[in-house]
């Protein structure tokens, strides 16, 4: 399948200022390649929820973005601490978000429900102690 | 309602983008907790929030938000305010408290965006 575009943006934990660059840049792009605006919308959700949860909960990691003819995938990976329990973390208003986050605007626990609701296919994978895994498609149809 | 009905009723200070103030909304939103903006996402409307930091930009760049209205006095630094300008946010703020504000705009006819 032909690749339209393929971008990786290294995510730092606990920076607060440059956290959001990375989504910032995907939407860009995804402008450029003339995307539909809603689709867009849809893809800076998702992108920027799991980019700032890299940057508040974990050691950091990265972003990723490819674009095919017909989809939009963004993987969102870090090196832990990992997720103990993901049903718990995927329900609406539980977080363990730290209070400097939460000063931010942070931590009311509907990141990973926004970032599922946004998306067509919806995957996340996490180790304890390792890593944490979320990839998303959202289809250009 | 157009931005400068905004800033009249709310007794705002343009903080940039004055020429934008011509832009005109139908509806609003009032929020200090970002992924709750962010559960929006599809509706066009204009932010008030008490929260200055630079992650309150990067939530209205992620929606297409082209207004945020900082309540209660809040302003944020020059740094945040050059940020916004770039992006092609127009940003006011009022003295007046989250609650009056939305009141004030709500009872002149704009009206809430809600969830689905
Ligand atoms: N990348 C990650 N690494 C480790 N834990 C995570 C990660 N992402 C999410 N979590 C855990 O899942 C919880 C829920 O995440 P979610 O994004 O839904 O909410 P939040 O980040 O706490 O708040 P919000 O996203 O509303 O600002 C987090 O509080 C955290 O405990
Ligand atoms: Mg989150």
């Amino acid at each position: 399948m032909d690749e339209l575009l393929n971008v990786k943006y290294d995510v730092a934990s606990g920076d607060f200022i440059r956290g959001g660059e990375a989504s910032s840049n995907i939407k860009k792009l995804l402008q450029q390649l003339g995307v539909r605006n809603d689709i867009i919308k849809r893809i800076c959700v998702a992108c920027y929820e799991a980019e700032m949860n890299i940057v508040i909960h974990s050691v950091g990691g990265y972003i990723e973005a490819k674009v095919f003819s017909d989809r939009i995938e963004i993987t969102a990976f870090d090196n832990g601490p990992g997720i103990e329990n993901i049903d718990l973390a995927l329900q609406e208003g539980y977080s363990t978000a730290s209070n400097l986050a939460r000063e931010m605007g942070f931590g009311g626990g509907m990141g990973l429900p926004n970032i599922k609701r946004s998306c067509d296919e919806f995957y996340i994978d996490s180790k304890v102690g390792e890593y944490t895994k979320i990839k998303i498609i959202v289809y250009l149809k | 309602m157009k931005l400068y009905e905004i800033r009249d009723l709310l007794k705002a200070d343009v903080l940039c983008n004055e020429e934008m103030l011509s832009m005109d909304t139908d509806s609003a939103f009032g929020c200090d907790l970002m992924s709750d903006v962010l559960a929006l996402s599809k509706k066009e409307t204009v932010l008030l929030t008490g929260l200055t930091n630079i992650q309150t930009i990067r939530t209205a760049e992620m929606l297409d938000i082209k207004c945020i209205i900082f309540v209660r006095n809040k302003r944020p630094d020059e740094t945040i305010v050059e940020f916004a300008k770039e992006n092609g946010m127009c940003l006011l703020a009022t003295k007046y408290t989250m609650f009056t504000s939305c009141g004030i705009l709500y009872s002149s006819g704009l009206k809430g965006v809600d969830m689905e």
